[in-house]
């Protein structure tokens, strides 16, 4: 452990902070600083705790993995202020998870409060200022006291300001530090001092480069060392132009962090995104912070000029339609999806209207009827649509109050429709997406969230009255949960029709399935663009020929449906056992996994992901149809493909940024055999078993020499003597998803809402994706010389598999719960399983790893009865529990 | 004096059972805590365990016997609320140094009696250091969060004296046991350092959080891991977890612990958790059922028994100990 964990800096609050060398930059709330913040100072001098622990509060929440504080200030007492304000910290588990960074120049105020904190905090900071012995005198005590410390590049004789000085002193203090005190290396941070570039002096030339070469010399020659900075310090002289200031920040950031800095403090709303910065621009800054040009300085000057000028022309553009009427602003703004003016263009209008419904009714409604309208004609696509929706929410929640107090103004809705993700189901994207575009269109939804149980449904549709019920639910479990809520709405005699969608729905399923046991209306909406057309024609009045017509087809669909499924013709469990899928096991390789056993992240460094990201079922989750990157470029949805990839990209920065998401993983490799054709057994280090795997056979019957599969042909039988092994998994992206997307919620934002779980989503097949390259490279190790590209892997082609319980090859939701058995998912990294074994949070991928080079995908198709009781008996549960969970797989 | 590091080199290392457990079969009377010397004391002192050291030594010495016999390699001494600020229930503050230095002579001089007859089974004492019943890091005052009952320094004095008493006394280790607050223990580990600066001591320091209940954290709220960065800035002999949960429940976390330190790990947990009258029956042969899965997962290199556990318990534990290796180390 020397080599690894304890040669981390690891730092804890209520919970631990390990910074590796695969972590993140470490980012320091910096906020509850009395010299930094005046609003904070002001809350500490009037002894308003209670407002300033939600400033940390804020900070924690916001992303901030450490939070800095600093009672420095003439004026208080110093002691005390550090002391009250790090007790309460302690009583709130919320803000005290995270790790304190005490940040004092006096050393009785550092010394208070190393005294109140349990957890290892870092010290902020000590230098060789006043002389070797009480900098070694210092440090002693924070030893003792047990936390890290921050050391200044500072010296007797002054602060270091060039490359030399700063190694020299650093490297002093660092000898000191190890050989004297005996301060474990990687629990010292250096601050080599950032200061401004671009002031105009020539001392201040080197002052970047010198930064980060003062840094990559430490990585390199100070074993174990970290270095920390406060950021925005380097673009001082450019106070007053956002853009190159900013500009500054991000390519400094961006050099500081290649050249080893680790740990800082930055302002997230003082940051551009480094790939965005405008070339010419970048180009500038980069000749300054590198010193590269004798007039860097002057070029950057004259551009900045520029560039002022610039943003302010790009202004003027974006205001001409400000000059349109009304009307017409309105009606651009809910178009483009700008929500910047609405707010006052609503308040103009409802100032001209009688009542402020009429807003509502009038402006708002014509401009989204001239929404609705391109969106039908296929001149908008769903994200803008969910743009504009946005808009519209903001809009009406503006006007809200008013016509309360009007009270007698009261919307009048084309139709109210309920919407809910059924019991056991958390995912909820397609529901969103359906629930926005009836909203835009007029219509009033009451969404009932995810995992409403059918109770809940039927209460709710009678006491709101709406006029249609959706379903929504993705795993296959849900489908008889819509099955049983069709049966209950038929017990209470409910008149409503009910409407069916979500990514395993079919329309035969609904035909088959639903629609017999409901009198209403059932029908099937297999994308959010067809909704509204639906909806419009299921509450049209006189459409009683509709809805019989609609009756009808699904009547015949279900008709041909069974005829067609009675066709095929199975095998016996024992005939399709015989014919199982054979690999000649005295031949094959087998591959000793590296490490065996489980391995446990907690704390992943999401950017790792990105280069896993498959982007085309993103795009198909917004109704987007195509392959990435060509969508890009298609005729007819490029331009709006390439925009909500921009988007996309967007908040993946922040997600990445501000680490909105956390991504946690277990996975376990273990000895197995195949016993009885179709168990697989999982045994401990000492051959004891641990769980069994159940595997399901395909029985549709086929040629001679094509094999029935089931996954445990891929093992080597416990009678071929020999051991085989194999491994399961569960990854998760989606700590935080939730919170997010609430938050975008209350604040009228269902675009965002929908897109951080989409992502969310694509990230966790890409975490999968990523940990399987790992496990095959390295912990098993069967593939240590692949060299695939990304799009090898979106595309498969590697050795080995990893199919995920619930899908083709091995239907059975129920083997998550031996995963979870196995692994100790839950315990280990909180990912839970609902009753229908949805997995919560929503974006996560659990499944297998079988590592023969002949292991491949299949899908089982439909198994017979025998087999059913053969399992049912396996599985030690009734016949009706195996029937419930293998349902869909049945044959008549 | 038998190196303890080699000891845990060649074997996994027993630690006794609980005292109090073994206390109540004398069932003491208040005279029987008094003895002739606290004739006359002016607080009532039934059920100041630690006093026993002075008034009823023999009995102490018997414990420690019987826990030497069952297999144990290393005995407690009766010190776990030796300091000044635990001691102040019974007005006895000013009797601390000497509770805690007549324990450790008595644990000690069992210890040693054993070794001699047994010189390749060392044995060793450790000093309990208990948790006062005060924590800094908490308020007792839910309106007034930002208040303590007790400082950083209040405690690190306290802790010192404890330290000394016991380090004149003659033990072989220190334990800091039972930790629901980490800030405490911060200030007994920080009092540790001072004396050993002091005296150019190398005594070794074992460490044991206590995880109150299934969320999985100290009372003071930290995680297994937080609660690991909080205590390592020491070099510690070992790092563990005892009471409040019985072997079954502590597995986990145990196992938590074991991954992420490259100290040794011990482990004493109750002998199951309370039943419906607060007493502990889990039996020797069940709890050993769960103590073997410890083994049988390379997580412990010291294990003995907290609360409800005698030397039944140990005896059962140590038989099943020789059967397995200790955990090892990952190489520096």
């Amino acid at each position: 452990m020397e080599s690894d964990c304890k040669k981390y800096l690891t730092l804890s609050g209520l919970e631990p902070l390990v910074i590796t060398p695969e972590s993140n930059f470490v980012n320091v709330g910096e906020r509850t600083n009395v010299t930094g913040s005046r609003k904070f100072l002001r809350l500490i001098k009037e002894e308003k705790y209670e407002e300033a622990l939600s400033v940390a509060r804020d900070q924690v929440d916001g992303g901030a993995q450490i939070i800095d504080v600093n009672m420095d200030e003439g004026m208080l007492d110093g002691v005390h202020a550090m002391t009250t304000f790090l007790n309460l910290i302690a009583s709130e588990p919320d803000i005290s998870r995270v790790p304190i960074m005490i940040d004092s120049s006096k050393w009785d105020i550092i010394e208070a409060g190393l005294q109140v904190v349990q957890g290892k905090c870092v010290v902020n900071s000590i230098s060789l200022k006043e002389g070797e012995q009480e900098f070694i005198r210092q440090a002693k005590l924070i030893l003792r006291y047990g936390a890290a410390v921050i050391v200044m590049a500072f010296d007797e004789t002054g602060q270091a300001d060039t490359y030399q000085r700063r190694i020299e002193i650093c490297k002093r203090s660092y000898d000191i530090l190890v050989e004297v005190v005996k301060f474990p290396p990687q629990d010292i941070i250096f601050d080599p001092n950032i200061f401004p570039v671009a002031t105009g002096m020539d001392e201040h030339r080197k002052n970047a480069l010198d930064f980060f070469q003062a840094t990559k010399w430490i990585r390199t020659n100070l074993p174990y060392a970290n270095v920390s900075g406060g950021v925005s310090n380097v673009s001082f002289s450019f106070r007053g132009n956002t853009i190159v200031r900013e500009a500054i920040n991000s390519a400094f950031l961006y050099h500081a962090i290649k050249n080893g800095m680790n740990i800082g403090i930055v302002n997230p709303t003082m940051l551009e995104i480094y790939d965005e910065i405008p070339k010419e621009l970048l180009t500038c800054v980069e000749d300054v912070l590198f010193d590269r040009k004798d007039d860097a300085t002057e070029r950057l000057l004259d551009l900045a000029e520029t560039l002022k000028g610039q943003k302010n022309d790009v202004e003027v553009a974006v205001l001409e339609w400000r000059n349109r009427s009304l009307q017409e602003r309105i009606t651009h703004g809910l178009v483009k999806g700008i929500d910047a003016f609405i707010e006052e263009d609503v308040e103009e209008a409802r100032l001209l209207a009688q009542k402020p419904i009429e807003v509502i009714e009038g402006n708002l409604m014509i401009g989204m009827n001239v929404v609705g309208d391109l969106f039908g004609s296929g001149k908008m696509f769903l994200p803008q649509v969910v743009k504009s929706a946005r808009v519209m929410k903001r809009a009406v929640a503006y006007l809200q109050p008013f016509i309360e107090a009007e009270k007698d103004g009261k919307v009048e809705y084309a139709g109210k429709i309920l919407m809910a993700t059924v019991k056991g189901d958390v995912h909820d994207i397609g529901k969103n997406i359906v629930s926005v575009v009836l909203g835009c269109n007029n219509y009033e939804i009451v969404d009932l969230g995810v995992m409403v149980p059918p109770e809940k449904i039927i209460e709710t549709a009678i006491k709101e009255q709406v006029d249609i019920i959706g379903l929504s639910g993705l795993i296959t479990p849900s489908l008889d949960e819509m099955v049983y809520v069709s049966k209950e709405m038929e017990k209470t005699e409910l008149s409503i029709p009910l409407m069916i969608g979500g990514a395993t729905t079919s329309k035969a399923h609904a035909a088959v399935k639903i629609a017999p046991h409901y009198s209403n209306t059932v029908i099937h909406v297999n994308d959010a663009s067809r909704a509204v057309t639906v909806v419009g024609d299921l509450l049209k009045k006189d459409n009683q020929q509709h809805l019989s017509d609609l009756r009808a087809s699904y009547d015949q669909f279900r008709a041909q449906f069974l005829s067609r499924t009675k066709q095929k013709e199975y095998i016996s469990i024992e005939e399709a056992r015989s014919k199982k899928y054979k690999i000649n096991w005295d031949q094959t390789s087998i591959v000793k996994p590296k490490t065996l056993g489980i391995q446990v992240i907690q704390d992943f460094d999401i950017t790792k992901l990105e280069a896993f990201i498959d982007w085309s079922p993103f795009f198909r989750s917004w109704d987007l149809h195509g392959k990435y990157p060509n969508i890009l470029e298609d005729a007819i949805v490029g331009s709006q493909a390439t925009e909500l990839f921009k988007d996309a990209q967007e908040l993946l920065q922040r997600i990445f940024s501000e680490k909105l998401l956390a991504a946690k993983a277990i996975f376990g490799l273990f000895p197995a055999n195949t016993v009885n054709d179709d168990d697989i057994e999982i045994y401990d280090a000492n051959g004891n078993t641990q769980q069994t795997f159940l595997t399901l056979r395909q029985q549709l019957k086929k040629r001679a020499e094509v094999p029935n599969i089931a996954l445990s042909d891929f093992i080597a039988p416990k009678s071929t003597g020999q051991t085989d092994y194999m491994g399961c998994f569960c990854v998760s992206t989606g700590f935080g998803t939730k919170a997010l997307a609430e938050a975008f919620e209350a604040d009228n934002d269902d675009y965002n809402s929908i897109m951080i779980k989409a992502l969310a989503d694509r990230l966790a097949e890409a975490f999968a994706e990523y940990l399987h390259k790992e496990v095959r490279v390295n912990h098993w190790g069967y593939a240590a010389d692949e060299a695939l590209s990304n799009n090898d892997l979106i595309k498969e082609i590697y050795k080995g598999i990893r199919p995920a319980p619930g899908y083709p090859a091995c239907p059975d939701h129920l083997e998550k719960q031996t995963i979870w058995k196995l692994l100790e998912v839950k315990e280990q990294i909180g990912v839970e399983l609902t009753e229908s074994l949805a997995m919560w949070p929503a974006a996560s991928v659990s499944g297998y790893y079988f590592g023969n080079a002949e292991a491949k995908y299949f899908g089982l198709g439909k198994i017979k009865e025998d087999q059913l009781i053969d399992y049912s008996k396996r599985r030690a549960i009734s016949i009706e529990a195996a029937k419930k969970w293998l349902n869909p797989n049945l044959a008549n | 004096m038998s190196n303890i590091y080699n000891e845990l080199q060649k074997r996994i290392l027993i630690l006794d059972g609980a005292m109090g457990t073994m206390l109540q079969d004398y069932d003491f009377s208040e005279d029987d805590y008094r003895g002739a010397r606290f004739k006359d004391y002016p607080t009532p002192l039934k059920g100041n365990n630690d006093l026993l050291s002075l008034t009823q030594p023999e009995a102490i010495a018997e414990i420690h016997r019987k826990y030497f016999e069952a297999g144990a390699d290393i005995v407690e001494t009766n010190t776990f609320s030796g300091t000044t600020i635990a001691m102040a229930d019974y007005d006895m503050e000013n009797l601390v140094y000497e509770l805690n230095y007549e324990s450790a002579k008595i644990a000690k001089r069992i210890a040693d009696e054993f070794t001699s007859s047994q010189p390749h089974k060392p044995r060793f004492v450790a000093g309990s250091i208990g948790p006062t019943n005060k924590t800094a890091s908490l308020s007792p005052d839910v309106n007034r969060p930002e208040y303590r009952a007790i400082t950083f320094d209040e405690l690190r004095l306290a802790y010192k004296l404890q330290v000394e008493a016991l380090m004149d006394g003659g033990v072989d280790l220190l334990l800091v046991e039972t930790i629901f607050d980490t800030l405490n223990a911060k200030a007994a580990l920080f009092a540790i350092e001072q004396v050993k600066e002091e005296r150019n001591s190398t005594i070794p320091i074992m460490v044991s959080g206590t995880i109150t209940d299934a969320s999985g954290r100290t009372l003071s709220g930290q995680t297994v891991e937080a609660f690991l960065a909080s205590v390592s800035h020491i070099q510690l002999l070992s790092v563990g977890f005892n009471c409040a949960l019985g072997a079954e429940q502590l597995k986990p976390y145990l196992q938590r612990l074991s991954n992420v330190t490259n100290f040794h790990t011990s482990a004493h947990p109750n002998a199951g958790l309370p039943n419906a009258f607060g007493e502990y029956d889990e039996t020797p042969e069940e709890m050993t059922g769960f103590i073997d899965a410890y083994f049988k997962d390379n997580l412990i290199n010291i294990i003995g028994g907290c609360c409800g556990t005698n030397p039944a318990h140990i005896k059962a534990i140590s038989g099943l100990a020789e059967n397995y290796e200790p955990r090892q180390l990952k190489a520096n």
